[in-house]
């Protein structure tokens, strides 16, 4: 079936089966190779691409499913050609990597945290990319990637992504008497339940 | 691991959604389809037809009624779990939500399709079971609704009918001025299934006697289930008479073995996990009654 | 030569690893990004049986699909390819990429399907039908001791491999004299490194310029010579393409059985073929598992906690074919003391066949549960005196002094300082305080333990365990490669010889070069050739690399100063003797004249008449370079195994609520030495990394199979990888201990993690429990097993203080 997807903010076409996953047509369809397949079974977090903003597994997506989306893979974090982000230039800082395979989904994780959490605390840092399994570095000098790409972004002098609500452990505000819509989650709380009151 | 072929369709409304549901016997449906694709990638589950309700309006969202918080089935779980109406009137979902998969999967996974899934490890169908939720399933005849405890059955098993659909969750929100809750949870990795988990919620009046006592386990057997801790309503919650009515409850659970977990772990840290949810969520309600 | 630390201007400095750059915007070049134009898929029928007769394989139904290319048979891929090498004498264990008549575990592949497109091959594979005649089984290894357990491979005649007995010293005396004995059991679960990319490998035949290239996620060396030779063609007809990424490896990316495959298939088929595994085919059979082993111990001290001798039992469950497990018994001869002055040693080493899926090589090779195994000894010595840990590991160590320091089985170890390094971890980690904390911990009703490995990583690693384990083997060269070109303009451009799977060598030769070329690193290009354009090269296995490719690039950069030093100085019109080196420019030390880089560079390349006689034209240099100590073959059991000795000291302290078992981590600290460090962050990387594996394989990872021989953790839901969640903050504490071996007293760093944290975390969690009476032998340690332990020991407490 035709599928018309926005990829890095570019409309991108494919005429795909319905069982293609997202990951499979992002790499054979569209070239963007920087989304792994790890697993392909939703553990090892490889495949990992923004999907309106969040991480998203690309292996448990299918491309049929995956329009109407603002999809962000690897491909569309650096500025330009040779030129890396701050978080990819964090990683190349303190060496936040070996082999390289898990480093696009571990970036993209981090970059979603950074989006919405300007002084992430280690524990933090941890929840935010337990989802991706790297196995060459043990995990510390990737946390201490992500924390010096924050303290550089805290310091640079430019504009942020809207902040969304804290992850984690929730903070209540006792004064939100309803949802509010949520920035980066496409389907923004609704009032209008299907079935107001009891069935 | 590819998944076998499939069709796929995307209905434009729920009855729609019923008919095409109804047109094909191996037809699934398919909603976040974080459980869901890995079993079609192992080929472990082979639907002919896959039903996208993701984007059927009006399942999703969330809206606190009379004494409920209702929330749409195909509600993403990072919404249920950033909501601050969760967070205030339906706490113990709130500390359940931390504990299901890890980010990725809550960005995409749903609350409904959690619930519909029924692992018997599974959060959310452990405090739909606990607070004695109601889901809504719809078909073809419209509305209807069935107490959690009768919509799990099995492990992966739901009283669903086969053109049925979940489309929300009714929590009962109590509106007690002390409420408490805890979630605790033991799995070999943060993010994996479930070895035990256990889920609390407790009323106490102005005296700080438990009025109302919810507590249920997960992980456990082959379904979540919600203990009868009855005896303990009326006291202060001694933590000694907590952990006898707690050890008796569960000492009559059916528990699974497997690789990761004997049974006899699985009972007595039921035992051991509800017991201290119970204590936990006494003092969390303990700390909301005093002058907040 | 070897140079003095203060003299460094790049190596042991915090630069950048420049691999990173193309990681982290995606452009790897991994494997499945190569796209070869008309290629097609293979999936495999996996084996349904642990055992069976293959009576019949119908292929007809799977042809028949649209888009379906091909079924290949075990049968007729045995007519067209030689069998796998083993290295043993064991010419009737044979092995090919797929089963011929005969499966020997559950998910061995019976047959490859070839489509158009992966997804279509593995609809196609569900269509085979396989007729077999199932046969019984056998899944442990003492059962396979047993003459009367069903044959893995009846024509071999037993079970057994390889079963060799060693007596290094005097074994028996230092027993009977020693007052004190001894003896345990410990179990190494059946865990890999289980890289985040499978293997994969495309192979396309081209016939008419009879040539085999072959891109594939491989860490092997003599991968072209062994496809060669399975396809019987020349290896001058395989090319190997060498800029290809490898998603991790640590020793297991070695798919020959699959190369062999598309390989033999690209050739059948007339078109380009490519396999990736996925992750159920990578976990069941891509005959990547690591060792499996039961150690039984005797250890012969005396009341001052001072091991005289060791006797040890290594038993390893190789699974269904050879693979590289017996030699993963053979290499931790290098090291068979570890740290230790223990004189005398027995060890017997048995490799027996199973019906499980094959071994390869693990980080490591065999030294894990080795040291495991010693290092539980020494907890075990400790406990039985009445001792600290610290302390008889300190007794027992081998002394700064005393280096180079011959062990009973034949290797010098080359250099270390492990009192200090002890010391230095002890004193980071206030040892007082921490037993304080451990204290308050047990307290407050936890139960806390705090566990302390040693150990020891051979490094520059050769393949000295060949030979030894195998008389007719008499391979010592194990050599390295790199080639350094000048061109016209002046550019340098390094090659190395070989892929890379995260260990950062092209940051590595840049390095090096730059270092004795004294110019910026940034501006050598470092490239790889594929191998038909390559000088030798034995990969990256043993942790070697900063040994034999900073080896082989320091001296080639060594020649090419001396030939410009001779071009210099003949233009200067002085003895090369008298003229120097300097940054890269020529100078006459009397007259203090100087001849740039760029004239030197012209004199090279375009001024054949201004160059001294019999020299060539152009800044072309080459070196290969041996394995340091490795001269001879071994004699009467005793071998040099690695040339160098790193060591780390580690110090865990683990609580955990008695009632739920799960063990946390709350202090780890690893003191580690591994001489001169060429590049910081690389060396952290490897240690914290394979700390994170040693965690995995002590607590989390298991290949486990059921009773019915079928694996159950095939997927990543039960084979457990260790998150963020599960590996703690790790502090390092450093020591320097130059290697007198290696140019810049570098040594190896790949394993050290691995190698020691199973050990400490396994006396942590057994420290904790040691008041129980309670102790776990067997790795992995589950959550469950803990809590069921320490639940059925306080019962027993509880039962005898009211009996009593």
């Amino acid at each position: 079936m035709k599928v018309e997807l926005r990829v890095n903010q570019t409309l991108r076409v494919a005429d795909v089966e319905e069982r293609k996953t997202l990951l499979d047509t992002l790499r054979e369809d569209f070239k963007l190779t920087g989304a792994h397949a790890g697993c392909e079974h939703g553990v090892c977090g490889a495949c990992t691409v923004l999907v309106d903003g969040a991480p998203v597994r690309s292996c448990l997506m299918f491309a049929c499913q995956a329009d109407g989306y603002e999809i962000t893979t690897i491909e569309g974090l650096a500025p330009a050609p040779g030129e890396l982000s701050v978080i990819q230039d964090a990683f190349c800082e303190t060496h936040g990597m070996q082999c390289g395979f898990c480093t696009p989904g571990m970036i993209l994780s981090a970059h979603a945290l950074l989006e919405r959490e300007d002084s992430p605390t280690r524990e933090d840092i941890v929840e935010a990319i337990s989802g991706n399994i790297c196995r060459c570095t043990g995990y510390g000098q990737i946390i201490e990637a992500v924390e010096f790409a924050a303290d550089r972004l805290r310091k640079a002098n430019t504009p942020r992504g809207i902040p969304a609500p804290h992850i984690g452990a929730p903070r209540i505000d006792p004064e939100a008497g309803h949802d509010a819509p949520e920035e980066g989650i496409l389907e923004a709380a609704a009032a209008d339940m299907p079935h107001g009151g009891k069935p | 691991m590819k998944p076998a072929p499939f069709r796929y369709v995307r209905p434009a409304t729920l009855s729609e959604a019923c008919a095409a549901l109804a047109a094909d016997e191996d037809a699934r449906i398919i909603a976040g389809g974080q459980t869901l694709v890995p079993m079609l990638a192992m080929r472990l589950a082979r639907p002919t037809t896959l039903v996208d309700i993701s984007r059927l309006p009006g399942l999703s969202g969330i809206a606190r009624e009379e004494d409920a918080l209702v929330i749409g089935a195909t509600t993403r779980q990072v919404l249920a779990e950033r909501s601050a109406l969760v967070a205030s009137d339906l706490p113990l979902l709130a500390a359940a939500l931390p504990w299901v998969g890890h980010p990725p999967t809550r960005n995409r996974g749903t609350v409904g399709g959690s619930c519909a899934n029924a692992d018997p490890s599974a959060e959310i169908p452990l405090v739909a079971v606990t607070l004695e939720a109601e889901m809504v399933i719809e078909d073809e005849g419209g509305p209807m609704p069935m107490p959690a405890d009768d919509f799990f059955i099995g492990p992966m098993l739901t009283s669903v009918p086969p053109t049925g659909i979940l489309t929300a969750v009714r929590f009962p929100v109590w509106d007690d001025a002390r409420v408490g809750v805890a979630f605790h949870e033991i799995s070999a990795r943060k993010s994996d299934f479930a070895f035990v988990s256990a889920a609390a919620q407790v009323a106490i009046d102005e005296e700080g006697r438990c009025v109302k006592l919810a507590l249920g386990i997960g992980g456990v057997g082959d379904r979540p289930v919600k203990l009868d801790v009855s005896r303990l309503v009326g006291t202060q919650l001694d933590a000694a008479a907590v952990a006898d009515a707690v050890r008796e409850a569960t000492s009559v659970l059916e528990a699974t073995s497997d690789l990761h977990a004997s049974a006899d772990y699985r009972r007595r840290v039921a035992s051991v996990l509800g017991a201290r949810a119970v204590s936990d969520a006494l003092a969390d309600a303990q700390v909301k009654g005093s002058g907040r | 030569m070897s140079a003095k630390p203060s003299q460094f201007r790049f190596v042991s400095s915090n630069r950048r690893v420049r691999e990173d750059r193309r990681f982290v915007a995606g452009h790897g070049r991994y494997v499945a990004d190569v796209v070869v134009e008309g290629m097609l898929h293979v999936a495999l029928v996996p084996s349904r049986y642990p055992a069976a007769r293959i009576i019949s394989i119908d292929g007809a139904a799977a042809l028949a699909m649209p888009g379906v290319h091909y079924v290949l048979t075990g049968e007729e891929l045995a007519g067209g390819v030689d069998q796998l090498m083993n290295g043993l004498e064991t010419p009737n264990v044979k092995r090919y990429p797929l089963a011929v008549g005969h499966t020997r575990y559950a998910g061995e592949w019976i047959a490859a399907v070839v489509a158009d497109t992966r997804a279509l091959a593995e609809d196609a594979a569900e269509k085979v039908r396989v007729e077999y005649e199932v046969l019984p089984y056998l899944t442990k290894a003492e059962e396979a001791l047993d003459p009367s357990s069903p044959p893995v491979h009846p024509a071999h005649g037993s079970n057994v491999l390889l079963d060799k007995q060693f007596v290094w010293g005097e074994v028996d005396k230092h027993f009977a004299e020693s007052p004190r004995h001894l003896s345990f059991r410990v179990t190494w679960g059946r865990n890999s490194t289980v890289p985040i990319e499978t293997f994969g490998v495309t192979a396309s035949w081209d016939p008419w310029r009879e040539m085999l290239d072959v891109w594939a996620s491989i860490q092997m060396p003599k991968y072209s010579d062994q496809i060669s030779r399975a396809l019987r063609i020349p290896t001058n007809s395989v090319r190997v393409h060498q800029d290809v990424d490898v998603g991790g490896s640590y020793g297991v990316k070695r798919g020959i059985k699959h190369t062999v495959l598309v390989s033999y298939l690209s050739r059948r088929l007339n078109r380009p073929v490519r396999l990736l595994e996925d992750r159920l085919e990578n976990m069941r059979s891509g005959d990547a598992h690591g060792p499996e082993r039961i150690f039984d111990v005797d250890i012969a001290f005396n009341d001052e906690g001072i091991v005289k001798s060791m006797k040890m039992r290594a038993l390893d469950n190789a699974g269904a074919y050879a693979g590289r497990a017996p030699f993963q018994l053979g290499k931790p001869i290098g090291a068979i003391v570890g740290p230790y002055k223990i004189e005398s040693v027995a060890y017997r080493a048995q490799s027996v066949t199973t019906n499980k899926a094959v071994q390869e090589a693990v980080r490591g090779f065999g030294q894990s549960p080795t040291n495991y195994a010693i290092e539980t000894a020494i907890n075990k010595v400790a406990q039985a005196c009445g001792l600290d840990p610290v302390e008889v590991r300190r007794r027992n160590f081998i002394r700064k002094e005393e280096f180079p320091y011959l062990i009973p089985s034949g290797t010098h170890y080359d250099s270390g300082d492990y009192h200090t390094v002890a010391d230095k971890v002890m004193a980071h980690v206030d040892y007082d305080a921490l037993k304080a904390e451990r204290d308050r911990l047990r307290a407050s009703g936890m139960l806390a333990g705090i566990g302390i490995a040693a150990c020891l990583e051979p490094s520059g690693g050769n393949s000295s365990f060949e030979p030894l384990l195998n008389e007719k083997n008499t391979t010592t060269t194990w050599m390295d490669s790199a080639r350094i070109n000048v061109d016209g303009p002046g550019f340098v451009t390094v090659t190395i010889h070989t892929t890379s799977s995260g260990q950062g060598h092209e940051t590595l030769a840049a390095t090096v070069v730059a270092e004795v070329l004294q110019i910026d690193p940034d501006r050598i290009r470092v490239v790889r050739p594929d191998t038909l354009a390559s000088l030798p090269s034995n990969s990256p296995v043993g942790s070697r690399m900063a040994i034999m490719l900073g080896g082989a690039c320091f001296h080639a950069a060594e020649k090419l100063k001396a030939k410009f030093i001779k071009i210099g100085a003949h233009q200067l019109g002085v003895a090369p003797e008298d003229a120097t080196y300097d940054t890269g420019a020529v100078i006459d030390v009397a007259g203090g004249k100087r001849i740039e880089w760029a004239d030197l560079v012209n004199l090279a390349h375009r001024q054949f008449h201004l160059l001294p006689p019999d020299t060539e034209p152009g800044l072309e240099v080459t070196h290969v370079m041996q394995v340091p100590t490795g001269t001879k073959l071994p004699e009467n059991g005793r071998v040099q195994m690695y040339p160098c000795h790193s060591f780390e000291f580690h110090c865990v302290l683990v609580a955990l609520d008695p009632d739920i078992g799960k063990p946390e981590i709350r202090r780890y600290v690893i003191g580690h030495d591994c001489g001169t460090v060429i590049n910081p962050h690389i060396v952290k990387g490897m240690t914290l990394g394979g700390i994170a594996h040693g965690i995995g394989a002590t607590l989390l990872e298991e290949f486990v199979y059921d009773d019915e021989g079928q694996m159950l953790t095939q997927s990543f839901m039960d084979y457990l990888l260790p998150s963020s969640h599960e590996v703690p903050e790790v502090e390092i504490v450093h020591h320097v201990t130059p290697s007198p071996f290696t140019v810049f007293g570098q040594k190896g760093s790949g394993e050290s993690g691995y190698l020691g944290a199973p050990a400490a975390v396994s006396g942590a969690i057994n420290d904790a429990v040691a008041d129980l009476g309670i102790t776990f032998d067997k790795l992995p340690i589950r959550i469950y097993a803990i809590s069921d332990a320490v639940a059925a020991a306080r019962a027993k407490l509880n039962q005898e203080k009211q009996s009593a």
